[in-house]
């Protein structure tokens, strides 16, 4: 069935736009990430133009951040001051990537930065996620070896505006949560995606919050700078296709219950590995792209040149 | 008096218009609905004489054209290992879509002069002017456009698709495809006898958004905040639906 996109202005089969938000959704609730970084690569595969794509995909990990996080409030696993910390910080990244995002449409090199910005972060955190999780699973097949400390004091500690975030434990400075949720919140602006593959190693490693609070205090604080993303996108720039959205919500949020059913099943290790592999998959396709010489070295937008 | 009369005409054939054309299209409208997959339109026609036919080949030649936009197009080039835009070129006006039916090869149905006249032809259509300043070798970025186009299927030629039936019924079927634009689209039929333009008709087609795709559309321009603020609230309750559902479905 063929379904027309209103701002898109396109002619895409509906029930592909729901396999694409189902696989994602499921693979965000096998791994609890938003799944932006998948679904908005795939929507410029089927030939979305990229800025529908990334204004789009970040109305689509609303969806299922949201799904995702009311689990996690269930659980009490959201640390909300800590979320209202990253939130500041990620509302004015945000601010700041669309601005970029406009002016680069602008001269013709959104394309380029985008693709950088996913090789360069998907290549790198895949593979950190990658060694990491080797390891652990090496470590834990060998009985009595050492187990590394999740909390250690680092230069981070010795920052000043200290404040007590109480469900993560933690006695901090607010500024690194505050540059971690810009950095999170501008590459949500111009990828597309929630950053939760960038939040939640940074929480663990750099702000040494508890594993267990990690991913529904970050889901809590995607939620809303994808959602200031959206809005933004959809005044200064038109590129929200709420057709295409609600298609890829509708599968989305689906998917997310079910993967989120089988995650149970799994061994945590294993999963960072296949998730990793994953990620590190749509890094070396978009690097491809970039390397190899393209069929057609042309391209044409309608508009005029600024 | 009749046998002068023929002999004037004969001589002065096109010039006098001895042949005109009549033609209508199935629909003079095309509403682009959410399960809008493309349109086909009939257009058909007779050629009306007051005299014998003279002699010579006559042809049909049919343009459908889209609404005209400024294009930008750019080259990638190679930039520190990797494929970057790189040149441009601004296009002034070229059309979203368009499509030349023939009955016969395009070469032998219409002479140069009454190309460049009417402007039947792509090249002509787009009319490139002031380019050559912006790029060293901008007639291969007009080229490119073209091709790309082609291949999107928004620019065709399609030689002898106009049906003629006894030289003076015609009909041809013009497909407009999937990832149409809105706008007005230009119809011109145009018979020609000796690769001359002996007559002319021009129609339009009114393109336009109907129903959801129109409502959205128009609420994303003129009210984007509350088109953004919907978008968002669709989220917010999918994705509530969605939890609350799988919750009830487990106990």
């Amino acid at each position: 069935m063929q379904i027309y996109l209103p701002i898109a202005e396109l002619s895409v089969n509906a029930f592909l736009l729901l396999g694409i938000g189902g696989v994602v959704g499921f693979l965000s609730g096998l791994f609890g990430v938003g799944g932006g970084f998948l679904i908005t690569p795939l929507l410029f595969f089927i030939g979305i133009p990229p800025a529908i794509a990334v204004a789009t995909g970040a109305n689509q990990v609303v969806a299922s951040s949201i799904s995702g996080v009311l689990a996690q409030v269930k659980r009490k696993a959201v640390d909300f001051p800590m979320g209202f910390v990253l939130l500041a910080g990620g509302l004015a990244g945000s601010f700041i990537g669309v601005w970029v995002f406009a002016r680069l449409t602008a001269a013709g090199q959104v394309d380029l930065f985008v693709q950088l910005s996913y090789v360069l972060f998907l290549g790198g955190i895949g593979l950190m996620m990658f060694w990491e999780s080797v390891g652990a699973l090496r470590r834990s097949s060998k009985a009595g070896a050492p187990i590394r400390r999740s909390h250690t004091h680092n230069w981070v500690h010795g920052l000043p505006f200290k404040m007590k975030f109480r469900a993560s434990g933690l006695y901090i400075s607010v500024l690194p949560p505050l540059a971690v949720g810009a950095l999170v919140g501008f590459l949500a602006a111009i990828m597309g995606v929630g950053g939760g593959f960038i939040m939640v190693p940074a929480m663990i490693y750099l702000l040494g919050m508890p594993t267990k609070v990690v991913i529904g205090t970050s889901l809590f604080q995607i939620i809303f700078v994808t959602a200031f993303t959206t809005i933004m996108h959809a005044v200064t720039a038109n590129t929200v296709d709420m057709m295409l959205a609600v298609l890829l919500i509708l599968g989305g949020v689906i998917g997310a219950q079910l993967g989120a059913q089988v995650s149970g099943r799994l061994r945590a290790e294993q999963l960072r590995i296949l998730l990793s592999l994953m990620v590190l998959g749509v890094a070396v396709k978009i690097a491809a792209d970039l390397l190899l010489r393209p069929a057609e070295l042309y391209t044409i937008t309608p508009g005029l040149l600024p | 008096m009749i046998r002068a009369l023929l002999f004037w005409l004969l001589l002065f054939g096109p010039a006098f218009a001895s042949e005109g054309i009549v033609a209508g299209l199935s629909q003079n409208r095309v509403s682009i609905t959410a399960d809008f997959n493309g349109s086909e339109i009939l257009i058909y026609g007779a050629v009306k004489r007051d005299a014998p036919a003279p002699k010579g080949q006559m042809h049909v030649i049919i343009t459908v054209e889209g609404p005209k936009t400024p294009i930008i197009v750019r080259k990638k080039a190679r930039r520190f290992g990797i494929y970057v835009n790189d040149e441009s070129v601004q296009i002034k006006s070229a059309p979203s879509f368009y499509a030349v039916a023939t009955t016969g090869r395009l070469a032998e149905t219409l002479s140069e002069t009454e190309n460049l006249r009417h402007r039947i032809t792509l090249p002509l259509v787009i009319r490139p002017v002031g380019i050559s300043a912006q790029a060293e070798d901008a007639p291969d970025f007009v080229a490119a456009m073209i091709r790309v186009r082609e291949k999107e299927g928004r620019y065709r030629l399609v030689e002898r698709s106009v049906q003629f039936t006894e030289a003076t019924l015609f009909r041809a079927d013009i497909d407009l495809p999937a990832n149409l634009s809105e706008g007005l689209y230009g119809v011109r039929v145009f018979l020609t006898r000796n690769g001359q333009v002996v007559d002319r008709f021009d129609q339009q087609i009114n393109v336009r958004k109907a129903g959801l795709e129109r409502v959205l559309f128009n609420m994303s321009r003129e009210q984007p905040l509350l088109y953004g603020l919907l978008s968002l609230l669709i989220a917010v309750v999918a994705g509530w639906a969605a939890s609350a559902l799988f919750r009830q479905m487990k106990r």
